[in-house]
């Protein structure tokens, strides 16, 4: 197979494996962005992912893929409204209590997927299938990305522009972004800082639970205990990346992904350097060194974090 | 008021020494690497334990304690030590992991059975006498499903989902390899590794990359498989499965599994226990000794590759077979220097 094929094959396949990222990791812009730090993220996708499949399995209540969404949303909505009480009203300690939400949601999970599944589950024909874009589809090399994906790709993608519009454009942008710069501020503006966390942290949530519910009934479909395996810390890092920017988060979960689709592509073609294979732990590493040498070249990173980032407000302390 | 209490804590300690006078079940603890419903490695394993403590009649008769996703070995060696505290009979460090942790812990309780694989080594040389080891010839079943994947599939690709290159996992590679091989000698064998055997969103798309490489027959090891085994099956090709009867879940899509019954080696593990002698056995799971069987599930196979398969079977119990565990002794050409072992005369000069 020459570049070309690969890259028509691999493509589809790096939007596809984007989108639970991509979800994830714009939630927690918005998070980030009202100035707080949510490493519940993991946990909250393996709620999502769980409730979603547990929704539409055919062992489970067999129903249709959008109830199954709909869960998820739920869920993880749920599990972020209880971060926001511990962060916001409590103000324990963003980073631990966040660790805490995901030891929490991979315990519960686990649980309630040996309690109510007892076993793999598939989400079968209830998973949200592919769907072909006319027009598109025919293109060559990229017609492929919109001939296979299904419906929760697209949305996280038109979310992008979606999102940025909100943040930049809109009244409830500027105060989540008045409420991470500067809380005191925004307060004696007579912005509830409070409410703004709680809606941002909720949202949170709601977009970990979809990002989760993007695998098990999309992309993978099937629930099996701990299969996020650190997506959710990827996405948190992945917001760093983006410089706290839908469109760049966009990029670099893009960049990660496509990173991880060719590396498969080179260990599967087995291609050699030199006449010799490249040891697979090496191409395996590649999306990760990739994000963190760009983590680190990326400079202007520390202009633009929201400067009230971890810090808890109370009013007149600030 | 005191004496109320105390007459209760009387009861409480004579009913205690009643209970344990009664009846002392055999107490066996395992430490696991991922969970006991992984549909593989640890579940084989947990399922062995309990088919044994049923055969020994129940709960009373034997304990079982577990300790799932020991990620972390030192953890797990903490977990060994406070199973060792509590008095446990025989401790099982499930995977290759363990093997320093689990000697140093052994060391320490001479007169507790410790058992652990995938392994070999008893511990002879650092001088113990409790420790068993227990392995699968991975490589001969993984042959003969190479046989029938090689004959099942149309274009000729077959992929192989793999978790990291050793242990059993390798051994299972390499033999499927060479069985697909033997019988398809064009075959294009597509192998990729997710780097662990946990991430099962890795291996669905690793499986998806796969097929869209023309890929019609997969296989693969680890609990991380069943996204790929999902992805297989939407797309109608075949899988292959290894550990643990995979069919349950997708009876049409898995062709056959390569299962391991640890249940003979664990009962005569905990006789020997019981008769005094609390290690120096490895314990391996061959074809021949039917550690390893296999569990079809419902794919339609045409005579002449139950034939093949059969005979393939026979082949590797007689000898007439042998299944190599290191893929550099079957082919020496993509190597820099070709192994010596190959040929004749470099094994005369050697």
């Amino acid at each position: 197979m020459n570049f070309g094929e690969v890259l028509t094959q691999a493509l589809p396949l790096t939007f596809l494996f984007a989108s639970p990222f991509l979800f994830a990791a714009l939630g927690e812009v918005f998070v980030q962005r009202s100035g707080v730090l949510n490493l519940g993220v993991e946990g909250m996708m393996l709620m999502g992912a769980f409730c979603a499949i547990y929704v539409v399995a055919p062992h489970g209540l067999n129903q249709s893929p959008l109830v199954g969404l709909l869960a998820a949303a739920l869920v993880g909505g749920l599990m972020g409204l209880a971060m926001a009480v511990v962060s916001v009203t409590l103000q324990a300690e963003q980073g631990i209590s966040g660790i805490g939400f995901t030891l929490f949601g991979t315990g519960l999970s686990s649980l309630l997927f040996r309690l109510l599944a007892g076993g793999v589950i598939s989400a079968g024909d209830h998973a949200f299938q592919s769907i072909k874009v006319p027009v598109l589809s025919g293109l060559p090399i990229i017609g492929n990305i919109f001939s296979q994906q299904n419906i929760l790709v697209y949305i996280a993608f038109a979310l992008v522009p979606i999102l940025t519009w909100v943040l930049n454009r809109t009244r409830w942008g500027l105060q989540i972004r008045a409420v991470g710069q500067n809380p005191a501020a925004a307060d004696s503006m007579g912005v509830n800082v409070v409410a703004v966390r709680y809606a941002t942290v909720i949202f949170g949530g709601v977009m970990a639970g979809i990002a989760g519910a993007s695998l098990s009934i999309a992309a993978t479909p099937i629930f099996q205990e701990n299969m996020t395996a650190g997506a959710g810390f990827i996405a948190v890092a992945l917001v760093y990346f983006g410089a706290w920017s839908p469109f760049r988060v966009m990029l670099g979960a893009l960049l990660f992904s496509v990173a991880n689709n060719l590396q498969i592509w080179a260990q599967i073609l087995n291609v050699q350097i030199g006449g010799a294979a490249i040891n697979s732990n090496l191409l395996i590493m590649v999306p990760y060194i990739l994000t963190i040498a760009v983590l680190v070249f990326a400079r202007q990173r520390k202009r633009v974090e929201p400067a009230a980032l971890t810090r808890p407000f109370q009013r007149g302390e600030n | 008021m005191k004496r109320i209490l105390l007459v209760f804590l009387l009861i409480a300690l004579l009913s205690v020494d009643v209970v344990s006078a009664q009846s002392t079940p055999f107490k066996v603890a395992i430490v696991l690497p991922s969970t006991i419903t992984d549909l593989s490695w640890s579940q084989s394993m947990y399922e062995g334990l309990q088919a044994v403590q049923k055969a020994m009649g129940g709960e009373s008769a034997m304990e079982i304690a577990y300790t799932e996703n020991m990620f972390d070995v030192t953890a797990a060696e903490q977990a060994m030590r406070d199973y060792a505290d509590e008095g446990y009979n025989l401790i099982i460090a499930h995977g290759t992991q363990y093997g320093a942790q689990m000697f140093s812990v052994a060391a320490d309780y001479p007169s507790i059975s410790f058992a652990w694989g995938t392994a070999t080594d008893v511990g002879e040389a650092q001088g113990l006498k409790n420790v068993f080891a227990y392995q699968a010839d991975a490589e001969q079943g993984a042959y003969v499903e190479g046989v029938i994947a090689a004959m099942l599939t149309k274009s000729g690709t077959i992929g192989i989902v793999a978790p990291i290159p050793a242990g059993d996992a390798l051994l299972y590679n390499n033999g499927f390899e060479q069985g697909v091989i033997a019988t398809k000698p064009d075959a294009n064998i597509l192998l990729a590794y997710t780097g662990g055997f946990g991430m099962t969103t890795e291996a669905t798309q690793i499986a998806q990359t796969q097929i869209a490489a023309g890929a019609d027959v997969l296989t693969g090891s680890s609990q991380q498989v069943v996204g790929a085994i999902d992805a297989i099956q939407t797309a109608r090709g075949y899988w292959f499965g290894t550990q643990y009867d995979q069919s349950g879940q997708w009876p049409n899509t898995v062709v056959v599994s390569e299962a391991y019954d640890w249940v003979p080696s664990l009962t005569d593990m905990i006789k020997s226990i019981q008769g005094g002698t609390l290690g120096g056995t490895v314990y391996t799971l061959t074809l021949e000794n039917k550690g390893l069987t296999f569990a079809y599930g419902k794919v339609e196979l045409s005579d002449a590759i139950k034939a093949a398969a059969d005979q393939a079977t026979a082949d590797i119990i007689s000898g007439k077979i042998v299944v190599k565990q290191d893929l550099a002794e079957v082919t020496p050409e993509p190597a820099l220097n070709s192994t010596p072992e190959t040929t004749p005369e470099a094994t005369a000069s050697s």
